[in-house]
């Protein structure tokens, strides 16, 4: 990356980081939440838009990393230990499901994380030894901070930020490595990937999990900042949403999951006064993109260039 | 049982229809719960204006034909086929929020009553009671499933159409006009689900939402059934519909819905094609 981007880039993080003192409480939270989206959506970027598979169920590993997160602290365990724990365990369901699933390409993963996704659903909703059923599991404690609380929500976005951004990072590290060069071969061209010694099922399963284990970091800081979980949030919608906000922002690009988490996340209450007709909006800018602009938003400046 | 085949069959009635745009233009339609959904309104629309329900029924069956049939194809469909699957299956994505929500904004977010076709009551057949409703909705299921494939393989259009669906090229070498063929196909798909609309939702109530759960069973029946294969889409719907309620019946109404979808779940794995379908050449 040259100097110039570079510059925007920190000023553009500086700046975010301003944005809470402007802010009351709600819209502090609703940043948060951006965040813990924009985590949740680099891991499904990894699997869609750098390894081209269709998942459909990723608000099945948030909610493994929110249940896993919030047993886990409820029992006493810090939430420290608590996050590798649920990347780690997200990581070894994506393994399991996608394994089978990959093994039969095409459109078979997606099925198969639709069907995941459904069930995982229908487990935390009517196992309530474990998950609180309905109920969900609420009173969750945050994190405190090498001795500093978190409890304010100006503190705990600092917090979330920080971590996002640390994420972000390694997942820059991943798709600039030898590793993350064959992800992006394996989408645009399968087979001369794997005549180039690729191992296509391989390292679509790798993106898949390390999406899945991204995810489950995004469900422990979900976990940490609503305070209290339950069925709803992890609904087969949610994970068409989160796919929809990969695709809207721009698959394959890095910075497409902050941008299409904004426009899910944050632009729905800027414009409330739409109600249920923003969705409509949206829905039929969906369609819209993907027939003027199927790279999405991101792809916009590419356009441009080539155009001219 | 008979209840659970009897709601098997509008599932089959979905299936039928993605299976059929599926072979016919490779489109995997996320919408298919709310191309349900609409009808339903354009029936409760039309019965709000006081007609009767035969004529709401013909009135939504002409606007799904055109709106979902026709529109679909030329405005969602047709445009974005160049550019592969993926962006199009994204774009039925977003053409099911929004359809679901203009209904929700426009129309009505309670759940409404809708009239039965049929009488209620109960018909004894020696020991054992089952409703009118089931055998009714049954009867028109399977009718409308056989008149389909007595259409497709009868008739010249018919065979057109699976030519088309088993090989474009070929087809078109064939001097049969692909684009109408398909056309029909979407049209076809529309007004099975008008019907579907129809037997459904004096069950199920008329929501904005009701078209979730249809679309995800009809998506379950069509791919353990077997994508490629209308018969499949048939024995998957009614295994839906059957396992269902046995499930709900026998083991745990909780997990009612989970055994459709280990089944599901099971087929992808171990039989990625479908109980009767045939695995697909992979196109280069």
């Amino acid at each position: 990356m040259s100097r110039f981007p570079l510059m925007a880039l920190a000023v553009a993080l500086a700046a975010l980081a301003l944005v809470p003192l402007a802010l009351k409480n709600y819209g502090i939270y609703l940043l948060s939440l951006w965040c813990v989206y924009v985590m949740a959506g680099m891991g499904l970027n990894l699997t869609v838009g750098y390894a081209g598979q269709m998942s459909i169920g990723h608000a099945a590993f948030v909610a493994i990393g929110a249940y896993t997160a919030a047993i886990l602290m409820k029992a006493g365990v810090s939430f420290y230990l608590a996050l590798p724990l649920c990347a780690l365990n997200c990581f070894i369901v994506g393994v399991a499901l996608g394994f089978p699933a990959l093994r039969v390409q095409h459109h078979y993963l997606a099925f198969a994380t639709l069907g995941f996704n459904v069930l995982v659903y229908l487990f935390v909703r009517n196992e309530e030894w474990l998950t609180g059923g309905t109920f969900g599991i609420s009173g969750i404690q945050r994190p405190g901070f090498f001795g500093l609380s978190l409890d304010g929500s100006a503190a705990f976005f600092y917090f979330v930020y920080g971590s996002t951004i640390l994420l972000a990072g390694a997942l820059w590290g991943i798709v600039r490595s030898p590793w993350g060069r064959a992800f992006a071969a394996l989408r645009d061209n399968p087979i001369r990937a794997e005549s180039l010694g690729v191992n296509i099922v391989a390292y679509t399963l790798l993106a898949f999990a390390i999406g899945a284990g991204f995810a489950g970091v995004a469900g422990a800081y979900f976990a940490a900042l609503v305070q209290f979980i339950e069925p709803g949030p992890f609904h087969l919608s949610a994970s068409l949403m989160m796919l929809l906000m990969v695709i809207v922002g721009g698959p394959g690009r890095f910075f497409g999951p902050m941008l299409g988490a904004a426009i899910v996340i944050l632009l729905p209450e800027w414009l409330r006064g739409l109600k249920d007709w923003y969705l409509v909006m949206f829905g039929l800018a969906v369609v819209a993109l993907m027939t003027w602009l199927p790279g999405g938003l991101l792809s916009i400046p590419d356009r441009l260039r080539s155009s001219r | 049982m008979i209840s659970g085949t009897a709601t098997g069959a509008i599932y089959a009635l979905a299936a039928l229809g993605f299976t059929l745009l599926w072979q016919a233009s490779g489109t995997i339609n996320f919408a298919q719960g709310e191309f349900v959904m609409v009808p339903a309104f354009l029936m409760l629309a039309a019965l709000s204006l006081g007609l009767p329900l035969w004529l709401a029924f013909v009135l939504a069956c002409a606007g799904s034909a055109a709106i979902l049939g026709l529109g679909f194809k030329r405005i969602v469909v047709d445009p974005l086929l160049r550019h592969g699957v993926i962006p199009l299956v994204i774009a039925t994505l977003g053409l099911s929020i929004a359809l679901k929500n203009l209904v929700k904004a426009g129309y009505s977010s309670q759940p409404l009553p809708f009239p039965g076709v049929f009488p209620d009551g109960l018909l004894s057949l020696g020991a054992v009671r089952v409703s009118v409703y089931d055998i009714g909705t049954l009867a028109v299921a399977a009718a409308l499933v056989l008149l389909l494939q007595a259409f497709l393989t009868r008739t010249i259009t018919g065979r057109a159409m699976q030519a088309v669906a088993q090989n474009t090229e070929a087809a078109a070498v064939l001097g049969i006009d692909v684009q109408r063929m398909v056309l029909y196909v979407f049209l076809a798909n529309a007004l099975l689900a008008a019907v579907a609309a129809l037997l459904v939702t004096p069950a199920y109530l008329a929501k904005f939402d009701m078209g979730d759960a249809i679309g995800l069973k009809a998506f379950y029946a069509a791919i353990i059934g077997g994508f490629n294969q209308a018969r499949g889409a048939l024995l998957g719907g009614v295994l839906v519909g059957v396992l269902e309620n046995l499930a709900g019946a026998y083991v745990s109404p909780a997990y009612k819905e989970a055994i459709a979808l280990v089944l599901f779940l099971f087929v992808i794995l171990v039989r990625p094609e479908g109980l009767l379908g045939r695995s697909e050449e992979r196109k280069v």
